[in-house]
């Protein structure tokens, strides 16, 4: 297939990554009240935003190999 | 509940990206190949979570946890003994036949095998019930962003009632998966379906993380819940001892054995993924492969509904004392995610019940074109007719999808309706499958009678059954009731082995008086006429055998360690 699947979910992820661990970095601590007080945002948005990454890169390298 | 603007940002991203995978897709749709069966060129992994994810619709993530509240552990059967070893005996033994067939559905190989009066049966049940499944996981998500009041301010602020809720979860999911069907095809619906499978696993893991730390790991689940809540295999001796009011052999010869083979080895939903692959080799190792995460499914989506079993957070029915275990999963993304996480756990859910809608949808515009519309309307049409008839097929099946998802309204436990429904259509096609496969004798003329009688044994079945506490009708027992069953659950099993066993029966016995085709015209088709080929894979982690071997060890193991 001409689109390496991992392209979109690693753009994908990229971008609810950045969002997430973004909005937990600047959120009000009190809703983390909810989350037994952990962060889950900022950690699992950073999380995501790697996973996203390396998708990204591993779908660009298999692009540029002749199929 | 009012979403944050974070929440939506994360669902619109989601739904952007739905589209933009259509539309990337779109320049390499240009054949019905493409479209029907991806070009088949999609490589073994993708295929692999496409063929879990596929099954992933409302009934899985809704269904399981609902049932892991109301049964405990014990519903992760439906994945131990009631899925993986059915995709292990796909892969080994009958993807030979599906891919090295030439045949692009399941009712396609029913004619190459019999006759056309089989894949007739086959193709029009199958349609109905591809139908009736996205019906009901359209209901299910429109309910449920009902119950949540997710689309409650947009509607209202438009100035439409609250009855428009309803109607506008059904639009904006059927308007989605319409496009993105429609632009790419089977590639689009199996990408977004890996799409899924990751945007699942990044939902819902932090939530059974954060329930298990909450509620004080399984130690703390099994100082909370009933003992029978906690073992997947004790109390299983009698229906009187297990919350599923199911005995061992209902359980391994209905769901184990004819259930489970039933959907995972003959439901052109799944079948279709492998089918899709690349290669002979990627379309065996599609089902085992897909086996590897399914096995660990239980945890991510069985889990969430015992947790808010044990956190007392299901909620009662409005106005009565019954609990509203669909409800499990939300209630615990409520309890547990904050802004943010609730955005993410929210979308991922959107994305299981739209993917498992366009599962459907393109499993239908498939059989709908080539088996219908092809095999009886109109035969010797150009390709590109039959991509157009395709594309239609498309919108009319989300069209009837969405009448299906009205009548649908009526049924509480969205999994044992679904069960129900395997039960009539898949149960006796295993039968004529098996024998079709694996017994060369077997001919057309009894297969056909055997699924007509398979199929009227099941409805015979259900009309002169009902579990406990039901009343006559749509559960049952509507032709008078001759056996009360323990619960739904067994009744299911007990019309799946039913139908089954006549199909199997009856089928031997017709296929004795009739004569069978030669031996050469069914090469490629029959276990024992076709020779064993070498799919010219030589590192051993990639053999299908090897894989089967160690999924179903994983798997003893987890049962096992659950008993």
């Amino acid at each position: 297939m001409g689109l390496d699947i991992r392209l979109p979910i690693g753009m994908m992820f990229t971008v609810i990554g950045t969002l997430l661990s973004g909005y937990g970095l600047v959120a009000d601590r009190a809703i983390f009240d909810r989350s037994l007080g952990i962060n889950v945002d900022l950690i699992w948005g950073g999380f995501l935003l790697m996973f996203g990454l390396a998708f990204v890169i591993a779908g660009r390298r298999a692009d540029g190999r002749p199929h | 509940m009012s979403l944050t603007t974070i929440d939506w940002l994360l669902m619109l991203v989601y739904f952007g990206f739905v589209l933009g995978v259509g539309y990337a897709l779109k320049r390499y749709t240009r054949t019905s190949k493409d479209f029907f069966l991806a070009g088949q060129n999609i490589p073994a992994w993708v295929c692999g979570l496409a063929f879990l994810s596929a099954n992933l619709g409302a009934q899985e993530l809704i269904g399981m946890a609902a049932s892991g509240a109301k049964y405990g552990i014990a519903t992760s059967h439906f994945y131990w003994i009631g899925a993986v070893p059915a995709m292990v005996f796909l892969g080994v033994f009958m993807m030979p036949f599906y891919y090295g067939s030439r045949a692009r559905s399941v009712p396609e190989y029913l004619r190459l095998r019999f006759d056309e009066k089989t894949r007739a049966f086959n193709a029009f049940s199958f349609a109905l019930m591809t139908v009736f499944s996205s019906g009901i996981s359209m209901y299910a998500m429109a309910r449920l962003l009902g119950v949540l009041h997710i689309f409650d301010a947009p509607v209202l602020a438009m100035g439409l009632g609250p009855q428009y809720i309803f109607h506008a979860s059904v639009l904006l999911s059927a308007v989605i998966v319409l496009a993105y069907v429609l632009l790419g095809g089977l590639s689009s619906a199996i990408y977004n379906e890996v799409l899924q499978f990751f945007l699942i696993v990044a939902g819902f893991l932090p939530l059974v993380y954060l329930g298990m730390r909450d509620v004080g790991g399984w130690e703390g689940l099994r100082a909370t819940l009933p003992a029978a809540f906690v073992h997947t295999w004790r109390g299983m001796g009698s229906p009187e001892t297990n919350p599923m009011g199911v005995e061992v052999l209902g359980l391994g010869m209905g769901l184990a054995f004819v259930l489970s083979f039933g959907y995972w080895c003959t439901d052109f939903l799944v079948v279709q993924r492998a089918m899709a692959a690349n290669s002979m080799s990627a379309a065996r190792r599609t089902p085992l492969i897909g086996a590897f995460p399914k096995m660990v499914f239980p945890f991510l989506v069985i889990l969430p509904g015992l947790i808010a079993l044990s956190g007392g957070l299901i909620p009662f029915k409005a106005g009565t004392t019954e609990r509203d275990f669909d409800l499990a999963i939300p209630v615990m993304l409520l309890h547990y995610f904050p802004p943010g996480m609730l955005g993410l756990g929210l979308t991922a859910l959107l994305a299981s019940f739209m993917s498992g809608m366009a599962g459907n949808v393109t499993a239908f515009n498939t059989v709908w074109t080539y088996d219908i519309y092809q095999a009886y309307l109109n035969k010797t049409a150009t390709d590109k007719h039959y991509l157009m008839v395709g594309r239609l097929a498309t919108v009319f099946g989300i069209a009837a999808s969405v009448l299906t998802a009205y009548v649908a309204a009526q049924f509480n436990n969205i999994m044992d309706v679904l069960q129900l429904v395997f039960a009539f259509v898949n149960a006796p096609l295993l039968a004529t499958f098996l024998l079709g496969m694996f017994w060369k004798r077997t001919t057309g003329h009894g297969a056909f009678a055997g699924l007509l009688t398979g199929t009227a044994a099941a409805a015979l079945h259900h009309g002169l059954t009902l579990p406990a506490g039901a009343i006559a009708g749509v559960k049952g027992g509507w032709l008078g009731v001759t056996h009360t069953y323990y619960s739904e659950m067994a009744q299911n099993f007990w019309t799946a082995i039913d139908a089954w066993t006549v199909c199997f029966v009856v089928t031997i016995l017709v296929s004795f008086i009739t004569r069978p085709r030669p031996d050469a015209e069914l090469t490629g088709l029959v276990y024992s006429l076709t020779p064993r080929q070498d799919d010219g894979e030589t590192r051993w982690y990639m053999r299908p055998a090897v894989l089967g071997v160690i999924v179903l060890a994983a798997v003893a193991l987890l049962n096992i360690i659950f008993y």
